[in-house]
């Protein structure tokens, strides 16, 4: 249904492009004079929609307020473009992050000038972080006005410059419809990124012909897809000539959409795969060639594996602390590969042997044509020659699962929060998009939840969002109405973002926001029980509300938990009922994340228990 | 290690804050920085002096070229090249004989008096910044009221880095540089 409805409005925004002069028409119909009609004039405010349609727009997240005024007297009007009311601006933008890391098209947001913009930024650097592709259009006060400490001025463009990929302040209606362009580009093309647009109020009035120019005029900006020919093939060499190699893939695979090609690259050569919190789901979890994630609570093996390989393939990851560990201890007998399309991230926090600039996709085809009719080194060696080959080292790998697996102490007294993922990832089958914080209910979930497939996981990784995952799942969930979306928070997060409740029953979707309630700031307590001898200092939340009543309030559907038996019954009831239902699941309040490296550590110095 | 970049940017509203930002975000000092158009009234070129070891020029010239209207950037430091500083300075010399010696004490290092007043001089010198620095000693025990300094830099010919005199019309983001014969 919502593909039909996006197929149509794709044909008329096609067809209205089809009838958009370009600049050299303009020139000659200008030149023309009386015989033909100088181009319509139209605001600002329609320039801006018309350029949001060109580019396949279908819903916009925003929050109305006086600057943006004329944009939503249009957009009331416009029957093609679906406005998202969020409840604060915050949501608003990791509603449209949601929805670009579900369906991997570029979210829009639209939020007025001054407190809407700031209140825009915590969700425009969370996107900034994970590398997820935005745009979003801020009002501004009039022109004239600019720098005079108008009411409701702040200079945005200057606030956001080190969060965005980049931003623009417009400074005429003639140029937005390009200046549109241009941010869809440059947020959706190499290591995607949020672009922010200012446009100040008399803009948005101002009368201009809507006409774009030809091309995108960005000659300094030039990411490379395929990457150099030669550095694939000494890549491929050394992984075929590795003896204990492994795949350290993240959230980069997932933007190139290169997950088949990572499956075949993994099946061919047997390698093992761990995958970052970014990644999870781009390498199927249940596969017997996956280790699990990797990092400060990854699985042992996992950071075994990496620590004691001789050769890294890392696609579209960042060497992220809380991967790595401590640096200096870090795999210290690994030749290390680097594919990303960022060149600054290559070399940038772990010195890379042989880095490989180029998109993950097009890099691991590169590499597959290799392997199978290219370079006579890894033709030699098919998939059953590799999995000989590597034998000791996934015995070894084996060896390590053995030793320690993800465990905990099951309880029939109190719900485990580990138990809460795996009853979660049972009654869903591993299928469901799932939106998650950041703190303890996150790193349980990368555990204990196995992502069959890409753009399930949303989660806020680099910036550590609490109260993201709500909004995001929301964002997921108005893209794609008919899957089964959940929000998995905790009762920290979940409070700093509630109010979407009101989002997400106005348009009648069907979340299901599972709190996984322990009464604490679960991961900022555990350190404090690990680090500071347990002297707890503002971690308890006394005062929480009563969820369910709390969803009550807003039409929706509570649900509560507190002992094992009752888990299934109320998850099952809580998924499959329709409309918005949160379920606040009762856990055991002081159980700890395991495994775990402590601060400053290296992986292989992991505490297990 | 002091370093020089020689950055080539889009001479547009907004992206020298951007550039400086790169640097005051991780905590680097900028010593000198001085930026005008090229040949091309669209190319602004910015030289900037900092201080870091390669690591932190490595990444940095990483960070820069990654802007999206930067359209090269490049360490001078590690390739030949040619570095000078300007400088302006005001110099108390009320008496004659002292602004016979000041004029004197110019011409040594190849600099000039190029105004006067009842009180002082002002001097005129262009350099390498450690004979900047020497002229600046001899000139302060007149008393110097007032320093202006900016410094500039250009690899050596034949230069082995991207030189992008002139932005020609582009396709989808696609650089064609025009480079001088």
């Amino acid at each position: 249904m919502a593909v039909l409805v996006f197929g149509v409005e794709n044909m008329i925004s096609t067809a209205i492009s089809e009838l958009i002069p370009t600049p050299t028409e303009v020139r000659e119909v200008q030149r023309q004079g009386q015989q033909e009609e100088i181009p319509q004039e139209i605001s600002g405010a329609q320039i801006l929609l018309e350029a949001l349609l060109r580019e396949g727009v279908d819903t916009i997240f925003g929050y109305p307020g006086g600057a943006v005024l004329h944009i939503y007297n249009e957009l009331a009007r416009n029957q093609r473009l679906r406005h998202i009311l969020a409840r604060h601006e915050q949501g608003a933008v990791h509603m449209a992050e949601g929805y670009a890391k579900a369906t991997g098209r570029v979210g829009i947001v639209l939020v007025t000038s001054g407190p809407g913009a700031t209140n825009a930024v915590t969700g425009i650097a969370n996107a900034f972080m994970d590398s997820t592709p935005l745009v979003i259009i801020t009002g501004q006060v009039p022109r004239k006005m600019l720098g005079s400490d108008a009411f409701q001025e702040i200079d945005t463009v200057g606030i956001t410059r080190p969060c965005t990929k980049y931003n623009y302040l417009v400074q005429n209606a003639g140029e937005l419809a390009d200046v549109v362009r241009e941010a869809f580009h440059i947020a959706s093309t190499g290591r995607p990124g949020p672009v922010v647009i200012d446009i100040p109020k008399d803009v948005t009035a101002e009368r201009a012909p809507l006409c774009y120019s030809e091309t995108v005029n960005l000659p300094g900006y030039r990411p490379n897809r395929r990457a150099n020919q030669q550095q694939v093939e000494q890549a491929v060499e050394k992984i075929v000539n590795a003896r204990r190699p492994i795949l350290y893939v993240g959230g980069g695979v997932i933007h190139a959409n290169g997950s088949d090609e990572l499956l075949q690259l993994a099946k061919r050569l047997h390698l093992p795969v761990t995958p970052t919190l970014m990644g999870l789901g781009c390498f199927p979890s249940g596969h017997p060639l996956s280790l699990g994630m990797l990092g400060m609570h990854g699985t042992y093996w996992a950071n075994m594996a990496i620590s004691e390989s001789d050769l890294i393939l890392a696609i579209g990851v960042r060497f992220d602390d809380r991967v790595t560990g401590a640096l200096e201890k870090f795999a210290p007998q690994a030749q290390i590969i680097h594919v990303d399309i960022d060149p600054s991230s290559v070399s940038k926090n772990v010195r890379a042997h042989l880095p490989v600039v180029g998109d993950a996709k097009s890099v691991m085809q590169q590499m597959l044509d290799l392997i199978e009719c290219g370079n006579p080194v890894a033709t030699a060696r098919g998939s059953d020659k590799s999995a000989k080959k590597l034998a000791s080292w996934w015995q070894q790998i084996e060896e390590w699962k053995e030793f320690a697996p993800l465990t905990y102490e099951k309880s029939d007294v109190e719900i485990k929060p580990q138990f809460l993922c795996e009853e979660l990832y049972r009654l869903t089958g591993g299928d469901a998009i799932i939106a998650t914080d950041v703190g303890q209910h996150q790193m349980w979930l990368a555990q204990y939840y196995g992502f069959n497939g890409p753009r399930q996981s949303i989660t806020s990784g680099g910036l550590g969002t609490m109260g993201f995952g709500f909004p995001a799942a929301l964002g997921a969930q108005l893209a794609f109405p008919d899957r089964q979306v959940v929000a998995f928070v905790g009762d920290g997060g979940f409070q700093m973002t509630a109010q979407e409740l009101a989002t997400a029953v106005q348009y009648r979707t069907n979340t299901k926001i599972i709190v996984m309630n322990n009464n604490y700031l679960g991961m900022v307590r555990q350190w404090q029980e690990l680090f500071y001898d347990g002297n707890y200092s503002a971690v308890g939340m006394q005062g929480t509300p009563d969820f369910v009543r709390l969803a009550e309030a807003y039409g929706a559907v509570g649900l509560r938990a507190t002992k094992p038996r009752e888990l299934s019954a109320v998850l099952e009831h809580g998924l499959s009922t329709r409309g918005v239902v949160v379920m606040d699941i009762v856990v055991s309040a002081e159980e700890n994340v395991y495994p775990m490296i402590p601060p400053g550590a290296g992986l292989k110095e992991m505490v297990l228990r | 290690m002091r370093r020089t970049l020689a950055i080539l940017v889009e001479n547009r509203t907004g992206e020298l804050a951007r550039i400086v930002g790169l640097f005051s975000a991780r905590g680097y000092n900028i010593e000198n920085l001085s930026v005008a158009e090229t040949l091309d009234p669209g190319i602004s070129r910015v030289t900037l002096v900092t201080n870091g070891d390669d690591a932190m020029a490595e990444q940095i010239i990483k960070q820069l070229e990654k802007q999206i209207r930067v359209l090269s950037a490049t360490d001078l430091t590690v390739i030949d090249h040619i570095e000078r500083e300007m400088v302006l300075v005001h110099v108390n010399a009320e008496a004659e004989n002292a602004r016979l010696e000041v004029t004197k004490l110019a011409s040594i290092f190849d600099a000039k008096v190029i105004d006067k007043s009842e009180d002082g001089v002002t001097v005129e010198a262009v350099a390498e910044g450690h004979k900047v620095d020497a002229l600046l000693r001899s000139l302060q025990p007149f008393g110097i009221r007032e320093v202006a300094r900016g410094r500039l830099a250009i690899g050596r010919l034949p230069v082995s880095y991207p030189q992008i005199t002139q932005i020609t019309e582009t396709t989808e983001s696609q650089l064609k540089i025009v480079v001088p014969v």
